[in-house]
């Protein structure tokens, strides 16, 4: 019996595709099987009354030399300090003011503004680029309007750090672990390879409490709520003071604002 | 055909037969699986020493389970779960079931080595003897 | 026909031997980078793309230049190339899984790379993009693969393949189109938030990608005992000069926007680009080589008498492939970085085992081409090593 090698590659081709028919015409054979507890589903249950967390950072309180919100919040959520910008990780920090708002200073900016070192920290935007591109959906918006990240899923693509027009995402180019120095174990670290942020603290808003840095605040410069709430205190103050948020005209919709 | 070949083709279809089932038959009867020890004090303070849910259930499906609770917790801000028996818990790892099985070398390291099973989760999920607050 | 890479000669065989030499040391730099992370490479907290997906960039783009030997032979019956057709799908071949193992280094947690299909997010345009170039990919080397055997065989090409070469063609301008827009889109860079920029891409893929066609063409020519034909060669050379004259008005049309608006936020990359911002001028130099080759070449290409001596066409070629590499490959995503949202310059400077791996990964690349055109020399080239008629084959239609 002669077969041609050709002949011989096309049978071994169709073989190996016995192998993965079954899954795809019957998934069910390839998938197993996990018994659910009587009364728990595994389809999602309605999210709670759409909210809208915000945050307004009053910066005639906040102390130009003061860092007791980044102090505190890269404490509780494990956030490494490499010791040089090109690893650096940072969820919240300060800049100057022109560079928060680029375009509205001049020359004739009084001193006073010049010096501001407003913070800066994920705006948690309505319409946020990060979320549009992610190839994984490792970063999306939740319905109470935190744009989250699952650490599970990043590929460390970095398409969210080129798209945030904040720069507010920073990347793990390398292992975290021995670069923190008192891991708090209710907090996870993270994996090099994956591209973290704010959260808003929603592990502490699960639990009713303030995130870390508006509780960490000394001078209470940082004011925290529900901005869809109208009886809510950001609601009142966002409507009786102005307020300017960070590239605004991007239309990426920020939640953080800041009051002068 | 002549004989010779057949020869060497049934010889080559036995070592390859050997060869492909080795890992069900190599080491059978030489390891037993490991005595998981519960001997923790968190689980010896417990008036019900019950977990999450049953010991069938756990060892067979604890990975999917936590796979579930990742994604509900994460993804959608379900952090509690109702067990069969209705009892209520905080789907957590670190705070949850290594709070009571705080002796992860001696509980989850042994059956993982002995399957083989390498889970990632702890390269980000702290446990709680291993870091020091 | 695969076993006819297996024969070369001893100056075969040392370039086979090169090329897996320099894949092997990217590899071991690459589990380097495996075992410490991206910290390796020059990537910083702004500037958070660098070599890796600058050169997936620009090789996407060479990737779909075999369109403008596809268009012109299948669409318009432009005889001279069809010979060489195959050739132009062989190299898209190779510059899409180089795009593809660039994207693979490039990324944080490779393992997990099947997640863009587990849990695709059809809004972002990198899902599209794997989309498109996987399809790129099977397009040409299905069709490579079938013309080739069939001209080996002396039969016609069966009547199926027709159709996938036809796809192949608007597929090709959407692979680089796709990969445009994943720069394109992004609201906070104000570097490639132009309409112009899909544009861009598309004319100096069609500059550079053939570029290196006509290269690969002298170079058989020379010593692979293949004619590619004078008529197919002068018909890439000019279709190089217009692309090359096309993107470099685009440029310039970049810059007069840019410059006459006077407006900060765009004029600062363009600064830092041609002539340094706040005393940091890592690029000038690149960018004003790039500028010097390519008006240089451009003039050679365009100038019948310099472009019909091979010594001069070949020089005018390679200055088109560097200097549009420089402009794409170094110049066009480093840039969007630079200054960071809050206006900071951070500066990239790539690192040894980075520039390591880009090798290992070119390496790959070539290795892949090679081996293609050795079986395409084998079966087009006249058996027995004697010369080949450079007359039109006329079975392929």
């Amino acid at each position: 019996m002669t077969s041609s090698r050709r002949d011989f590659l096309k049978i071994a081709g169709a073989s190996a595709l016995t192998l993965v028919t079954p899954t795809i015409f019957l998934p069910a054979w390839a998938k197993d099987v996990i018994v659910i507890p009587p009364g728990q589903s595994l389809a999602p249950v309605k999210s709670p009354a759409a909210r809208r967390w915000a945050m307004a950072v009053d910066l005639t309180k906040c102390a130009a030399d003061c860092n007791d919100c980044i102090a505190a919040c890269h404490a509780i959520h494990n956030v490494p300090a490499f010791g040089n910008s090109k690893d650096e990780i940072k969820w919240i920090w300060k800049e100057s003011f022109a560079s928060v708002f680029p375009g509205e200073t001049h020359a004739y900016s009084g001193e006073k503004l010049q010096k501001l070192r407003p913070p800066v920290f994920c705006n948690h935007c309505e319409n946020p680029p990060c979320v549009r591109v992610c190839p994984t959906r490792a970063t999306f918006r939740r319905s109470d309007g935190i744009v989250m990240m699952d650490y599970h899923r990043c590929i460390g693509c970095r398409l969210c750090m080129a798209a945030c027009p904040y720069g507010a995402r920073s990347m793990n180019y390398r292992d975290p672990r021995p670069f923190i120095s008192n891991i708090h174990s209710d907090f996870p670290t993270r994996t090099k390879g994956v591209v973290e942020k704010c959260n808003f603290c929603e592990e502490r808003l699960a639990k009713g409490m303030l995130p870390a840095c508006v509780e960490a605040c000394r001078q209470k410069a940082l004011v925290f709520g529900d901005a869809d709430d109208p009886r809510s205190e950001i609601r009142r103050l966002l409507k009786t003071r102005f307020s300017l948020q960070r590239r605004a005209h991007l239309g990426t919709g920020p939640q953080i604002y800041y009051w002068l | 055909m002549n004989k010779n070949k057949w020869g060497l083709i049934l010889l080559g279809l036995a070592i390859f037969a050997v060869t492909v089932t080795f890992p069900f038959w190599y080491g059978k009867g030489k390891s037993t699986p490991p005595e998981l020890s519960l001997e923790t004090p968190e689980i010896a303070a417990l008036d019900q020493k019950k977990c999450v849910e049953d010991k069938t259930f756990m060892r067979a499906d604890h990975m999917k389970l936590l796979n579930v609770w990742r994604d509900e917790a994460v993804r959608e801000g379900k952090r509690t779960y109702t067990a069969k028996d209705g009892r209520r818990f905080e789907k957590s790892l670190t705070g949850g079931c290594l709070r009571c099985h705080s002796n992860k070398d001696k509980f989850c390291d042994l059956c993982h080595t002995y399957a083989g099973a390498a889970p990632s989760c702890f390269d980000c999920h702290i446990v709680p003897g291993e870091v020091k607050k | 026909m695969l076993e006819k890479a297996l024969h070369g000669s001893l100056r075969y065989w040392i370039w086979i031997a090169g090329l897996i030499l320099v894949f092997c040391a990217g590899f071991f730099f690459y589990l380097r980078q495996l075992d410490y992370g991206l910290g390796i490479t020059g990537m910083s907290r702004d500037v958070s793309w660098g070599l890796y997906i600058a050169q997936f960039t620009f090789l996407v783009g060479v990737a779909a230049s075999a369109v403008m030997l596809v268009l012109p032979y299948y669409l318009h019956d432009y005889k001279a190339f069809g010979k060489i057709t195959v050739l132009g799908e062989f190299l898209a071949v190779a510059a899409v899984a180089m795009c593809i193992l660039f994207v693979f280094v490039d990324l944080g947690r490779p393992a997990r790379v099947m997640n863009v299909l587990l849990h695709p997010q059809p809004a972002s345009i990198l899902f599209w993009d794997m989309v498109v170039l996987s399809g790129y990919l099977l397009i040409n080397l299905l069709t490579g693969w079938v013309i080739l055997s069939c001209t080996k065989k002396e039969i016609p090409p069966p009547s199926w393949i027709k159709p996938v070469i036809y796809l192949s063609i608007p597929w090709a301008i959407s692979i680089h189109t796709v990969t445009a827009f994943i720069y394109a889109g992004l609201p906070g860079r104000s570097f490639w938030l132009t309409a112009i920029l899909a544009p861009r891409f598309l004319a100096s893929a069609f500059a550079s990608g053939p570029a290196l066609l006509i290269l690969v063409c002298l170079i058989l020519k020379r010593w692979g005992r293949f004619d590619a034909g004078e008529k197919a060669i002068q018909a890439l050379a000019k279709i190089v000069a217009y692309a090359l004259a096309v993107s470099l008005f685009f440029v310039g049309v970049e810059l007069f926007t840019v410059f006459y608006s006077q407006i900060p936020e765009h004029m600062h990359h363009f600064q830092y680009l041609f002539a340094g911002l706040e005393g940091r001028h890592n690029l000038v130099a690149w960018m004003w080589t790039f500028a010097v080759l390519s008006i240089a070449a451009f003039v050679m290409l365009i100038l019948p008498g310099v472009r019909r001596k091979a010594g001069w066409l070949a020089l005018a070629c390679a200055a088109v492939f560097v200097s549009l590499w420089i402009e794409k490959g170094l110049g066009l995503v480093i840039t969007g970085f630079i200054p960071s949202p809050l206006g900071t310059i951070t500066e990239y400077h790539p690192t040894g085992p980075e520039i390591m791996i880009t090798l290992g990964v070119w390496a790959a690349g070539f290795l892949l081409l090679t081996v293609f055109y050795k079986i395409f020399v084998h079966v087009r080239g006249g058996r027995e090593g004697s010369p080949c008629e450079p007359a039109v084959d006329e079975t392929i239609h």
